[in-house]
């Protein structure tokens, strides 16, 4: 099996101290090396914010795209080299926010990659504003008086977008935040894991206290992620207990699986090109 | 001698295309060079559409200037374009429909094509094949064409459908028969044997991307372009590779961007609205040295516009669209062979300078259908990027490294020891952020500047001169009004002006040393645009002292070759007399 440090990429993070995200990254590096996913097989894809630094931080190809802009492009590489082990990462204005078109459909398309977001509820990178998630009444810089705006709830959203896979870590527990990590990769399909990630920073209000005293694990509950309405149902659970772990799990085939021309197992990056063949697509044209 | 125009108008939805597309296959299969010119209403069913065809036993290069045979379904199509049949042509109409009192002015057949339609075949949408019949024995053109053509458009749908066709073909010939011949319009058969495609600018386009590697596309529905997209969907599997539909244009782009980076070569296609969501992504690109083809089929904007018209418009933005300095290449496709080769070039381009291309089509190409050779693969030999050697990969790979031609060796992922992040961020010679690294900046800007030495001298390879090679009176246009352009000056030497006419296939960077050596000596340089302000004129002006003369032309049309001539013969004339040249919109 492979090791964690073989996963430790050049450039030292450049969160703030006690930041929910390195949890994040040290998560993926030991799911990447538990499930031995070699780094050159790997690819990191993120959009901007503070969290998508990330692909910076770790040993495997990396694509920092634009704000909002990870799941496309981390689509384009996966539909091209199905071999490689995809992985968006971002932050919440980044992914429920401006990219928030480009989640539910990607959702949709159930593409074979996992995608991680960092969720800790305000802009961090732009020092504080709110943001989609930020819970109503906040006080960010943008809103003085208390945000005026119901937050958004991704785990609905993803599972109602037809994601395959929808968890949901805490950058305070490594270890579970690993395993679902680790689940979301093995799993065949558009997998979602949305982390509260604490932004020590920015966010006065959803603190590591602040998780811990209303996290539980669906697990230990004995939550079925096969049961779609039950799944749903704990999306919406908010307030004094706070569901994390798996909601739903589900098998559909994956875009791959459904586009004739990736059916037959060669990458398109690795095929050779052929010229010789477009006589035949010009019959209809004479 | 054939060279003739026939227009087909009538209300949308009813016919009038496809009568217009059969015409014009039946014409290209008995041996003729064919040149449509096509538009119709943005609604989809209902306003008017018209389709037009020229016909010639040479090659053409334009449109026309005129209407040999106009074929009106209804009044409005009569009202509509009846000005454009000179003294003499020919007017076929509906007598159904409406009257046109007698006149010496054109020779008119009226036809009495609904009730034809309605009383022998029992169904009146066939009073467009029926037309087609009347055109075939009113201007000899071989019968079996038709026919034939009948015959593989509707056998998937059974031989009943095929006979009602025949059946209505020969109305048509029968009622001509019936009448007196009042012109001399003769088609015949053609020069060729020889099978030519007829293709449109944007199906000839797509076929050429396959022919490029293309295997990923990736698009979102838009007028023009989106036939670009249908075609690919339909035949990119037979060859491996497939179209993904996505969310936007923002999303296709990000798509074709990830593939590449993956190693795929992809491409997406859009009009102005698509287009300008894809300029931060172009952004991306450049800084992160990733191919990609972006093919812009431009309608009239802004904003929405008029989405079923063409015009240049989109120069300004494919150059200079995007914050920071931000190198691209931009390339304006020609005509319909051109959009095979052109695309494959651009790829080529693409691929071997690691940034983006911006191919400029627009509606009047895109939509328009002509005759083309088989294409030859040999023309454009496909290059592909350069990628590390296993020495790179394994001492330090560094993906943006400094190189005497400033282009890199590129990794894929999958290739060990090619691991780098690639980003959006300025970034160092190993691609690791650098964002405050103010002399690293200007080093990496440099870099990507650099490429432009050699780009700008295939930018100056890839011009082409008509006519006189040191004119007195040049002219330089763009995209897709060459074929017209090329047209004018040849009427203008026939005239006895010196004039030529200098076409660059490269717009940015421009080809400097084939402009300055085109335009000294010159008396006066046209540039004729389909757009308000002059975008070409503009570059130009840039990089030229130089009092060009601008000839703009913004009504949702091309130009014709009468307006480009008349301007010539304007500005000759001025030269004589030593006036001031003027600006001119059509």
């Amino acid at each position: 099996m492979a090791q964690v440090k073989e996963y430790i990429g050049k450039v030292k993070p450049d969160w703030c101290p006690g930041c929910g995200d390195f949890a994040v990254l040290n998560a993926l590096q030991r799911a990447l090396a538990d499930l031995d996913i070699a780094p050159h097989n790997a690819l990191v894809v993120s959009g901007i914010g503070c969290s998508s630094n990330l692909p910076g931080f770790i040993n495997a190809y990396g694509f920092h795209s634009l704000h909002g802009r990870s799941l496309p492009v981390a689509t384009g590489a996966k539909l091209c080299n199905t071999d490689l082990t995809v992985i968006a990462t971002g932050g919440d204005g980044d992914g429920y926010g401006i990219g928030c078109g480009h989640f539910v459909h990607t959702c949709r398309r159930n593409v074979n990659m996992t995608y991680i977001v960092m969720d800790n509820q305000i802009y961090g990178l732009t020092t504080g504003q709110a943001s989609p998630t930020t819970e109503k009444d906040v006080r960010t810089k943008t809103t003085p008086e208390g945000s005026i705006e119901v937050p958004l709830n991704p785990i609905a959203m993803a599972m109602t977008a037809g994601a395959t896979y929808v968890a949901r870590g805490f950058s305070g527990d490594n270890l579970h935040l690993a395993q679902m990590m680790k689940g979301a990769i093995e799993h065949k399909g558009f997998a979602l894991v949305d982390v509260f990630s604490p932004c020590v920073t920015y966010n006065k209000q959803n603190t590591y206290p602040w998780f811990r005293e209303r996290i539980y694990k669906l697990e230990d509950e004995k939550h079925d992620p096969s049961d779609f309405r039950l799944g749903l149902e704990k999306s919406f659970e908010w307030g004094n207990r706070i569901p994390i772990g798996l909601f739903y799990k589900t098998e559909r085939p994956t875009y791959e699986d459904e586009e004739s021309a990736l059916r037959g197992g060669i990458s398109l990056a690795k095929q050779p090109l052929e010229r010789n063949n477009l006589a035949s697509l010009m019959e209809d044209f004479l | 001698m054939v060279d003739c125009v026939f227009r087909i108008g009538g209300e949308g939805g009813e016919g009038v295309i496809s009568t217009g597309e059969l015409m014009t296959i039946a014409l290209a299969r008995a041996g003729f060079e064919i040149y449509t010119f096509r538009t119709y209403p943005a609604e989809i069913k209902g306003g008017h559409a018209n389709y037009q065809v020229r016909v010639a036993d040479k090659l053409l290069l334009s449109q026309g200037d005129h209407v040999d045979v106009l074929m009106a379904f209804n009044e409005e199509a009569y009202q509509k374009h009846a000005k454009d049949v000179p003294k003499g042509g020919v007017i076929i109409y509906d007598s159904d429909s409406f009257s046109v009192p007698p006149s010496d002015h054109h020779i008119l057949y009226p036809i009495p094509l609904t009730s034809l339609a309605t009383e022998k075949i029992g169904i009146k949408l066939t009073k467009n094949i029926i037309s087609l019949g009347v055109l075939a024995a009113l201007f000899d053109v071989p019968f079996e064409k038709f026919a034939g053509l009948l015959k593989d458009r509707f056998k998937k749908k059974g031989d009943a459908v095929v006979q009602k066709n025949l059946q209505a073909l020969q109305v048509g010939v029968d009622y001509v028969k019936s009448m007196q011949k009042r012109d001399s319009i003769r088609i015949g058969s053609g020069p060729r044997t020889a099978k030519e495609l007829v293709l449109s600018g944007n199906e000839s386009l797509a076929l050429g991307a396959i022919a490029a590697g293309c295997r990923l596309y990736a698009g979102y529905p838009i007028t023009p372009a989106t036939d670009i997209m249908e075609f690919l969907a339909k035949e990119l599997p037979k060859i491996g590779g497939y179209v993904i539909q996505t969310e936007d244009e923002i999303s296709a782009i990000g798509c074709v961007l990830g593939a590449s980076f993956a190693g795929t070569k992809a491409m997406t296609a859009t009009s102005g609205p698509g287009f300008s969501l894809m300029t931060e992504m172009i952004g991306l690109a450049v800084v992160a040295e990733i191919p990609a083809v972006i093919v812009d089929v431009q309608r009239v904007g802004p904003s929405t516009g008029m989405p079923t018209k063409t015009e240049q418009g989109d120069l300004y933005l494919a150059v200079y669209g995007g914050h920071g300095n931000c190198p691209r290449i931009v390339m304006a496709l020609n005509n319909v062979e051109d959009c095979f080769y052109g695309i494959q070039r651009a790829f080529n381009l693409a691929e071997e300078f690691q940034m983006p291309v911006i191919v400029l089509s627009d509606q009047y190409l895109g939509h328009r259908k002509a005759t083309v050779p088989p294409p030859d693969l040999a023309k454009v030999p496909i290059i592909s990027r350069r990628k590390p050697t296993p020495d790179e990969l394994q001492k330090g790979y560094r993906r943006y490294k400094s190189t005497p031609d400033f282009i890199s060796p590129m990794s894929m992922p999958g290739m060990e020891g090619g691991g780098y992040v690639a980003e959006g961020l300025e970034h160092d010679e190993v691609g690791y952020p650098a964002a405050s690294d103010h002399e690293n900046h200007l080093k990496l800007t440099q870099k990507r500047y650099g490429k432009f030495i050699e780009v700008e001298q295939v930018s100056n390879e890839m011009c082409r001169i008509h006519g006189d090679e040191h004119p007195e009176i040049a002219v330089i246009g763009w995209g897709s009004s060459e074929g017209v352009i090329r047209e004018a000056v040849q009427m203008a030497k026939e005239k006895g002006i010196s004039a030529g006419a200098l076409h660059p296939k490269i717009l940015y960077p421009l080809p400097l040393a084939r402009i300055r050596d085109f335009i000294s000596g010159t008396k006066a340089v046209i540039i004729p645009e389909v757009n308000y302000t002059g975008q070409f004129a503009t570059l130009l002006r840039k990089r030229f002292a130089y009092d060009f003369i601008q000839l703009n032309k913004c009504v949702g049309l091309p130009f014709t070759p009468k307006e480009i001539l008349d301007k010539i013969e304007e500005v000759a004339a001025n030269v004589r007399t030593s006036r001031q040249p003027h600006a001119t919109r059509v």
